[in-house]
């Protein structure tokens, strides 16, 4: 059995440990309010412009712009949204396995496919890889604001567009509730499942033209895509770390009381060892 | 008098939100002045300046690129950006041109060289919207 100068050590170190994962949940929680709030002060400008693209789109049905038509596809991307730590329960493996079994069942080669990386984490998977990384952003503040990614969104998008691939995937983690998220796949180009209103929507005048106003909106509309995944990651990346801490902290918990027990029983085993002996000693001298 | 509604949104959150007798928005095929009962209508927005116009008073609004949608009583502007003259902090925007201009005189890359102008174009736009010289 240990000693019980050991199992002391072990206890006093447990706790300062706990100690930090309390910490960094309680940290973790206000983050995830915050980062809450942000994806709530997103969505009027996402479903103003979802309504807008849609008249455009229901307008004119056939305008056969580049971002809305499919082609046959010889490259696709990926955008991968990840956290730029680790602490966070399975967050970032979870993104970056669905990332590597969706390539390893679509590509036979690495020519086939690029990644954009948003986040330490996926970065230095794929670059260990040796996949292709073409674009990434790191050391992402925890409230991010448009303008943090609006270089990655546009050169995603620009790349999309001149045809360097022919499709473009993100991938990150869809906040679900403060304990679950899901990994989702999305496409974002082509822009083929625009929801298109019918009824409610004005017919609109188009100054100067439809294909002009969709020059400018589509991609718009793809970058604020991206961002929008971009704040549903950050909030269920706080939420993951949150939980995590939160089941580290208890696991904490169990490991002192567990270690407490025992703590006790080694000292009693001692104490009653040592009345043994003086006893033993003492019966020795009658 | 009728007033229309203004809503200027942008992706880290809603920027302005009131009621206004006129809206004056530099679109790309020109200025347009925005009353109450237009017909409705899109247009896309170039870095400039919004003028809203609210009895005696004229508020601004500094946007980059976006558009505009208009209704009979309520208009939306979604731009990238967008700032009202009240909170922009000129020594970033100062700090911003002067960066643009360096990047101009360095090099003539035309990827750069875009970037660098439409900055530049930004950083004008938000000095001149903030001391009011439009």
């Amino acid at each position: 059995m240990a000693s019980l100068r050991d199992i002391k050590s072990k206890i006093t170190s447990t706790k300062k440990t706990s100690q930090i994962t309390k910490a960094m949940q309680m940290v973790s929680a206000s983050k995830l309010n915050r980062a809450e709030e942000n994806a709530k002060a997103y969505v009027p400008y996402m479903s103003k412009i979802q309504e807008v693209v849609g008249a455009i789109a229901s307008g004119t049905s056939d305008s056969g712009h580049p971002m809305l038509t499919s082609r046959p596809v010889k490259k696709t991307a990926y955008l991968v949204i990840t956290a730029d730590r680790g602490l966070a329960g399975a967050y970032n493996s979870n993104v970056i396995r669905a990332v590597a079994n969706a390539i390893a069942e679509r590509h036979s080669s690495k020519e086939e496919y690029v990644i954009f990386a948003i986040g330490r984490m996926g970065r230095d998977f794929f670059l260990k890889r040796g996949s292709n990384v073409i674009g990434e952003v790191v050391g992402l503040p925890d409230q991010p604001a448009f303008a943090d990614i609006k270089e990655v969104a546009h050169k995603a998008v620009g790349m999309f567009t001149d045809g360097t691939y022919d499709e473009l995937y993100m991938y990150y983690n869809h906040f679900v509730s403060a304990i679950s998220s899901e990994v989702t796949e999305k496409k974002v180009l082509p822009l083929t499942d625009i929801a298109v209103e019918t009824g409610t929507t004005a017919s609109y005048e188009f100054e100067p033209s439809p294909e002009a106003i969709l020059e400018v909106l589509l991609p718009q509309y793809a970058e604020s895509l991206i961002f929008g995944a971009l704040l549903d990651g950050k909030a269920s990346e706080h939420a993951s770390r949150m939980s995590a801490m939160k089941s580290a902290t208890d696991n904490a918990a169990d490991l002192i009381s567990n270690l407490t027990l025992v703590y006790n029983r080694a000292r009693q085993a001692a104490i009653t060892q040592e009345i043994t002996e003086i006893v033993g000693g003492a019966a020795a001298l009658e | 008098m009728k007033t229309l509604t203004v809503n200027i949104v942008t992706p880290d959150g809603p920027v302005y939100d009131s009621e206004v007798d006129m809206i004056i928005a530099k679109t790309a095929s020109g200025e347009i002045g925005i009353l109450p009962g237009h017909i409705p209508m899109v247009a896309p927005l170039v870095a400039g300046a919004i003028k809203l116009k609210k009895e005696a008073k004229t508020e601004y609004v500094a946007v980059s690129s976006g558009f505009v949608e208009v209704r009979p009583e309520k208009v939306s502007i979604l731009a990238t950006s967008a700032e009202v003259a009240s909170s922009i902090d000129l020594a970033r925007a100062k700090e911003a041109m002067k960066r643009a201009e360096e990047r101009l005189q360095g090099k003539s890359d035309s990827v750069d060289f875009n970037r660098a102008e439409l900055a530049l174009k930004r950083a004008m736009n938000r000095i001149n919207v903030h001391e009011g010289n439009i």
